[in-house]
């Protein structure tokens, strides 16, 4: 299984200057296939972790590497040379979306072939007909091929998650990563978002970590859940096992905000009182 | 929640109010003490505008009529003084977006967009007139003097505009663009670009107004068009003709400024 994981990482660890660690020796290894959760509350470190996996911010001198597919990501805080390269197989989808507003869906998805076409070709902005079909058939599989020829920015937030996908799957990606996908949407395109990516890694076959505010999506739509608390893995299982019960455990006494998903872990996390729980159970763990 | 709580009366009053009224009296000194010395400086004289009121009024009718006789040598300077202005422009343009692109700090690291900065500065800090009276040493007399002078200036101006623009970006599509595996050209094209386009037009198109305005004096150092008849007419005491000529430039450059500020209203 190690030898053909699709993501490992290795003792990973990364600090932003102040006492707390962002990432204590974060160990995961993903194996082809896969849709994993990553849950925990804000700042616990989903984001950040998934920001090293894609290279964008390199961890901490001497820690660990981050292979996916078998290559180097990077290693001992340094982020591998050929980054921009390696980076065309691992998607990426945005809290934000993080899609060029101005620019068309079209050109938004055909984005996805930026690495494989020839420079002066992406420059001008010229792609081939077979090009913008596999664009068109990205964007058919996740429904947006009517708004094709739309700018971005007059999508509705669900709209604009599948335009990401669809530049994900554009860009033959074995693995893509989804920051907190669902949490700028309402829970109708929340639910479309996890139907599609769940679809994707069923039928094609595709990798997927995805980093959830609720533990209800995790539960319902990943076998497996990974549970991050203050930077460092505090669970690594099966979906099914996260009961109430457990996630208490891990999370302080107020968790129930983090099961029943009408308010976010946000509000849990800004309450005092377990904050200062949560700090105590660090302190004592 | 927090309605409930009675605000105290001295509360209200923030602490350190009344130092601020302090500096701004102070402020204030300063700036009134810089007009004075100023005003002995610049040699202002306002007693004289009354004074010599009457040799003024006797001047400014020398002025009137107008005299259009040689409005087809006028006119036909005024349209190379709108080609200087557009050729002026277009390859300060041409040079402004990779220097705007190499002086914006969340596109380059410090050492590159610290000197590209300096140089654009002192494209920007000399004047166009003194460019063009040195290109006309270097190139000769004409028009051609007259847009390298306006290229060299507007880069300057252009190029800072446009890392401004730049810099104010929104860095979330950038990193879209970075996570498919772009390169950094594409990330500039395809994230950047697009962002600053509407902004850029609009400062480009303000720059070929003012362009059409500068034109029209760089002539007056021998860098070609209108300007070289003004100061002909000027040192001739044609007043008539002075003010002929006069007309045409206001004519055009309102003309061009009307249009330009609908088409830029377009892109904001």
């Amino acid at each position: 299984m190690t030898q053909g994981a699709a993501l490992k990482v290795e003792g990973l660890s990364k600090s932003f200057g102040g006492p707390q660690k962002a990432l204590k020796d974060v160990r995961l290894t993903v194996a082809p296939g896969e849709m994993v959760a990553l849950i925990g509350a804000s700042g616990s470190g989903k984001s950040t972790l998934l920001r090293h996996i894609s290279g964008f911010v390199a961890g901490d001198p001497g820690s660990g590497a981050i292979r996916v597919n078998q290559h180097v990501m990077q290693e001992g805080g340094r982020v591998a040379g050929s980054i921009r390269h390696l980076r065309a197989d691992v998607g990426f989808v945005f809290q934000q979306f993080n899609l060029v507003g101005r620019l068309t869906v079209m050109t938004n998805v055909l984005m996805g072939q930026l690495p494989r076409i020839p420079l002066w070709r992406s420059l001008i902005g010229r792609f081939t007909r077979e090009e913008k079909a596999e664009a068109w058939r990205a964007m058919k599989s996740v429904g947006i091929e009517n708004l094709a020829w739309q700018r971005a920015s007059t999508l509705s937030g669900g709209q604009q998650q599948r335009v990401a996908i669809a530049r994900a799957l554009v860009q033959r990606a074995g693995i893509i990563l989804a920051d907190e996908p669902i949490a700028s949407l309402d829970p109708e395109s929340a639910r479309v978002v996890m139907e599609i990516l769940a679809r994707i890694n069923r039928e094609q076959g595709i990798t997927v970590l995805v980093s959830l505010h609720q533990v209800q999506f995790a539960r319902r739509y990943c076998v497996r859940t990974v549970a991050l608390r203050l930077g460092e893995v505090v669970y690594d299982g099966p979906s099914a096992a996260l009961e109430a019960g457990m996630l208490r455990q891990l999370y302080g006494a107020s968790v129930e905000e983090m099961l029943d998903g009408t308010e976010t872990i946000d509000a849990v996390m800004n309450d005092p009182v377990v904050a200062e729980g949560l700090g105590v159970a660090a302190a004592t763990a | 929640m927090a309605h409930a709580v009675p605000i105290p009366p001295g509360a209200l009053e923030p602490p350190g109010a009344g130092k601020r009224t302090l500096a701004q009296a102070f402020g204030w000194a300063v700036f009134v003490l810089i007009l004075a010395w100023a005003w002995k400086g610049a040699d202002v004289r306002p007693m004289d505008l009354v004074k010599d009121s009457g040799n003024m009024a006797q001047f400014l009718t020398e002025f009137f009529p107008p005299d259009f006789r040689e409005w087809r040598s006028y006119l036909r300077e005024m349209v190379v003084t709108v080609h200087i202005a557009v050729w002026g422009t277009v390859l300060a343009i041409v040079c402004a977006v990779p220097f705007g692109l190499l002086s914006s700090s969340n596109i380059v690291p410090w050492w590159v967009y610290q000197p590209v900065r300096r140089l654009m500065d002192a494209a920007r800090a000399i004047n166009e007139m003194v460019f063009a009276m040195l290109f006309v040493v270097a190139v000769g007399l004409g028009p051609f003097a007259g847009v390298l002078a306006l290229w060299i200036h507007t880069t300057g101006t252009l190029a800072k505009l446009f890392s401004e623009a730049v810099e104010a970006i929104d860095p979330r599509p950038v990193e879209g663009v970075r996570a498919t595996g772009a390169s950094a050209l594409e990330e500039v094209f395809y994230g950047v670009i697009p962002q600053v386009m509407p902004l850029w037009i609009s400062y480009s198109l303000y720059r070929f107004e003012s362009n059409v305005r500068s034109a029209s004096v760089v002539g007056m150092v021998g860098a070609g068009g209108i300007g070289v008849i003004l100061y002909e007419v000027i040192r001739g005491f044609e007043y008539a003709q002075t003010c002929a000529v006069m007309l045409i430039i206001i004519t055009f450059v309102s003309t061009i400024d009307i249009v330009s500020s609908r088409i830029r209203k377009q892109f904001i």
